[in-house]
């Protein structure tokens, strides 16, 4: 109890301390880019000072239908997570019931995953057309070598004394699967499609942006051709904001779905 | 048993070619028979799906004009020079992270927060820095590859070796000599994999910056395609693009990693 109690009041002054330091410094580093406008060391033609970002950043929210375009990328992200959760998850449970399959394929999934897919934009103009559909393959077809992987690997990672519980017990390959593997690797593949829908994300605002098609992303392609600057670094803080908190959001369900060890 | 044990002594003699290689093949071939049969059945637009052997012609054409050569020297020397810069200051800024735990905890969740978040958003804030041409292209890819980089070596300087640390101590190195004898040494592996991590994302960051706002580069070839319509030069220049990368990504890999797993 005493040990607890010492270990929790050391522990305040460590995270605390350096969160604020870190809050500080990035405090310091707006405002010295306030300064350095506003004195005009730096042109603000160029960088407009964080003041009036704050103040396009409301702006943008009230007349540029932020939240609209924001319902619009994630509906766009929950298309393509859907899709790529079903075909990922389908996809490496079949590769791994299928072993000279897996041991075919799972190399090609691996390059796929490290190929930059997200150049494949322009051939996917031409075949979906500039349309919704085009953002939304982008973002499956970059979320689903993490997926495929991860469900391979968490299925291969099944304690053998499950699987042996399982024979004991006469389980069918059906049931094996339900009963057995599939609840063993739920928690990796999860970790697979919390990556896949990061890269989905990542790949539906760039898409969208290099487009000029859809929410978000579309968005700052919109201010910048404005040439509204201040607009632009708004919109730019309210992408980075909405990744964030998503990533946040993936990361809290996935603590909440992985077993206590 | 004895029978299973006899069976599986016996099997690798048996066939030329192993079973993975003939499904391997079996893929390819009908996946091309499908492209194949796609391009002649008149189901989708024409050239969307062009024949193979038109795509292999626009290979062929690609990579015997000087043109392409000239446009990926061009893509070359801003990846290079975007993973110099943002490979160098990555490495710096993870070895500082690294080494002090006050100062990761400070500042490393938003690299890491920062990390995955698509940057070719910042593509028009890099065209009003740097203009146009080149820098703003090095500009994305400097951004692309520095996170991952960053992160990389701060997490792979936490699993140093103590030992080593405390003998660089005690005998008494300076702080230059603990980070090119001891830190970069002992972090090779690491090192090398951020390396490789960040050349994927500069390459990415270069390629879809050139796809915008510019007169050079693969990336503006590949949109020169599109907009043209010439589909078969497009596909060409998209499978030696993923041949090239998926190569490069590997051969990073292996040099890095080759004598690790020797030792190990």
């Amino acid at each position: 109890m005493s040990d607890a109690v010492i270990s929790s009041t050391r522990r305040i002054p460590l995270s605390v301390g350096p969160r604020v330091v870190g809050i500080a410094g990035l405090v310091a580093a707006l405002l010295l880019a306030e300064f350095l406008i506003q004195a005009g060391i730096v042109n603000r033609f160029i960088v407009p000072p964080p003041s009036a970002v704050i103040v396009a950043l409301y702006r943008i929210i009230v007349s540029e239908d932020v939240f609209g375009r924001f319902l619009r990328t994630a509906g766009e992200c929950l298309v393509a997570g859907v899709l790529l959760t079903l075909f990922g998850v389908v996809g490496g449970v079949v590769m791994h019931r299928f072993k000279l399959l897996q041991q075919a394929c799972e190399t090609w999934v691996a390059a796929m995953a490290a190929a930059p897919l997200v150049l494949l934009y322009p051939l996917f103009l031409v075949v979906f057309g500039r349309n919704i559909w085009t953002i939304i393959m982008m973002g499956l077809l970059s979320g689903l070598p993490p997926t495929i992987l991860k469900t391979i690997e968490g299925m291969s990672a099944t304690r053998k004394v499950l699987i042996n519980v399982g024979r004991s017990f006469n389980l069918t390959a059906t049931q094996q699967f339900w009963k057995i593997l599939f609840p063993a690797a739920l928690p990796t593949i999860f970790v697979g499609v919390r990556l896949g829908l990061i890269f989905a994300l990542i790949n539906v605002v760039g898409t969208e942006f290099l487009i000029n098609y859809g929410g978000l992303g579309a968005l700052i392609t919109d201010l910048a051709e404005r040439y509204d600057l201040a607009g632009t670094y708004a919109a730019i803080c309210f992408v980075i904001l909405v990744s964030v908190v998503f990533f946040l959001t993936l990361e809290k369900v996935e603590r909440w779905l992985r077993p206590v060890d | 048993m004895a029978e299973t044990g006899r069976l599986e002594r016996a099997a690798p003699s048996a066939p030329l070619i192993g079973p993975v290689a003939l499904l391997r093949t079996a893929i390819i071939l009908a996946v091309l028979a499908i492209w194949e049969f796609l391009a002649h059945s008149g189901w989708l637009y024409r050239d969307v799906v062009p024949s193979l052997l038109s795509i292999g012609r626009a290979i062929v054409d690609l990579l015997t004009h000087t043109e392409y050569y000239y446009n990926l020297g061009v893509t070359a020397g801003e990846i290079g020079m975007a993973l110099l810069i943002g490979g160098g200051s990555g490495l710096v800024v993870g070895l500082i992270l690294g080494g002090n735990r006050f100062l990761s905890k400070a500042y490393e969740p938003y690299l890491y927060y920062l990390g995955p978040t698509p940057k070719i958003i910042f593509l028009p804030i890099c065209i009003m820095w740097f203009g146009v041409d080149s820098p703003s292209k090095i500009g994305l890819g400097t951004l692309s590859c520095f996170f991952p980089i960053a992160l990389n070596v701060a997490a792979g300087m936490r699993q140093i070796d103590r030992v080593l640390i405390r003998v660089g101590r005690s005998f008494r190195a300076s702080t230059l000599q603990m980070v090119t004898k001891i830190y970069v040494p002992a972090m090779r592996h690491p090192i090398i994999n951020g390396v490789r991590l960040g050349f994927g994302f500069a390459l990415i960051g270069v390629l879809l910056a050139e796809t915008r706002m510019s007169n050079k580069g693969v990336g503006f070839q590949i949109m020169q395609a599109d907009s043209t319509f010439d589909m078969p030069h497009m596909y060409a220049m998209l499978i030696v693009l993923f041949v090239a990368a998926i190569g490069a990504n590997a051969l990073i890999g292996r040099l890095g990693g080759l004598q690790d797993i020797k030792r190990s």
